[in-house]
């Protein structure tokens, strides 16, 4: 729809919009940043011990650019790169894979204890392990393809109930009630920010798994 | 001593007169100053960052800022994604 590189550009945009504190204390705008992004690090952070704690930077950079992303993609005619597939796969594989690595390496036994929870009977092991390892490898696909739906899904139909009001004008009494829906389904969708926690969070409880069961 | 300091007088100047000539070039003089700068990479990042930097400490950094900073940003950024649409929307005008 839009040529490459002015796809490059708006990726890039959301940065401008967080400066960087040079003072003690700064201007409202980055006081009023570093506030929310302290209150969102102390109680994302608070579940790891001190080896997931390493990952601050990852996810709170994570949780920015996705939460601004798609808060911009609400502006009317911008375009949100979170939409596209490539993207959130691309977010999404490398971290998950990462985290499972981590796992892998400093608690070898208890990762693989992942795949046999306790007390299964003796007959049901084999079939119990291909479901846990299709559950596990399915756990980066489900963090690309919930993002992509969901921020397509709510533009979709922003996209649908205005153009209907829009086709409605000429028949007045109905088209006060469908502005009202687009009101209260943009006021939902400005929820878009409770996506990224959900993104973090399913990321942030992987890593909790893998670092300290 | 005094040759550095006259090698430094003479740097200056013209750095400071390519920038400040934004504001201060008159729209007669417009493709002459485009020609002038310099279309290096990190030239073109200079102009960029030194532009961002007049904006920021102009309109966001003020004491008691309000929306208004970030607004203008953001209906800049509207306005400009308006124009790769323009084709598509044609054909959705309202004809009374």
């Amino acid at each position: 729809m839009m040529g490459l590189p002015i796809v490059i550009i708006i990726t890039m945009f959301p940065s401008i919009m967080f400066p960087s504190p040079t003072r003690l204390i700064n201007n409202r705008l980055i006081s009023i940043q570093q506030w929310l992004v302290q209150l969102t690090s102390k109680q994302m952070l608070s579940i790891h011990n001190q080896k997931g704690q390493t990952w601050a930077l990852m996810l709170m950079s994570l949780i920015l650019f996705i939460g601004s992303t798609n808060l911009l993609g609400l502006l009317p005619h911008s375009f949100t790169p979170t939409t596209q597939l490539s993207l959130n796969l691309g977010m999404a594989i490398p971290l998950w894979a990462g985290t499972v690595i981590t796992g892998f390496r400093h608690k070898t036994k208890a990762s693989l204890a992942h795949f046999l929870p306790q007390g299964t009977p003796l007959p049901l092991i084999p079939m119990l392990i291909i479901i846990e390892t299709i559950s596990l490898f399915i756990q980066p696909m489900a963090l690309a393809v919930r993002l992509t739906a969901n921020i397509t899904a709510g533009h979709l139909l922003i996209h649908l109930i205005g153009g209907a009001t829009l086709a409605l004008m000429n028949i007045s009494t109905i088209t006060a009630m469908v502005t009202f829906t687009i009101l209260v389904l943009l006021t939902i969708l400005e929820f878009a920010v409770a996506l990224i926690q959900a993104y973090v969070f399913t990321l942030l409880v992987s890593l909790y798994l893998h670092d300290n069961t | 001593g005094a040759h550095t300091g006259s090698k430094m007088v003479s740097v200056i100047p013209v750095k400071e007169k390519k920038l400040m000539d934004v504001m201060d070039v008159k729209l007669g003089e417009l493709p002459s100053w485009i020609l002038m700068q310099d279309f290096t990479p990190k030239g073109t990042f200079g102009a960029f960052q030194g532009s961002y930097y007049r904006y920021y400490n102009k309109y966001v950094k003020v004491k008691k800022g309000g929306i208004a900073g970030i607004s203008m940003v953001l209906a800049a950024y509207v306005v400009f994604n308006y124009f790769p649409y323009y084709k598509e929307l044609k054909h959705e005008q309202i004809r009374k």
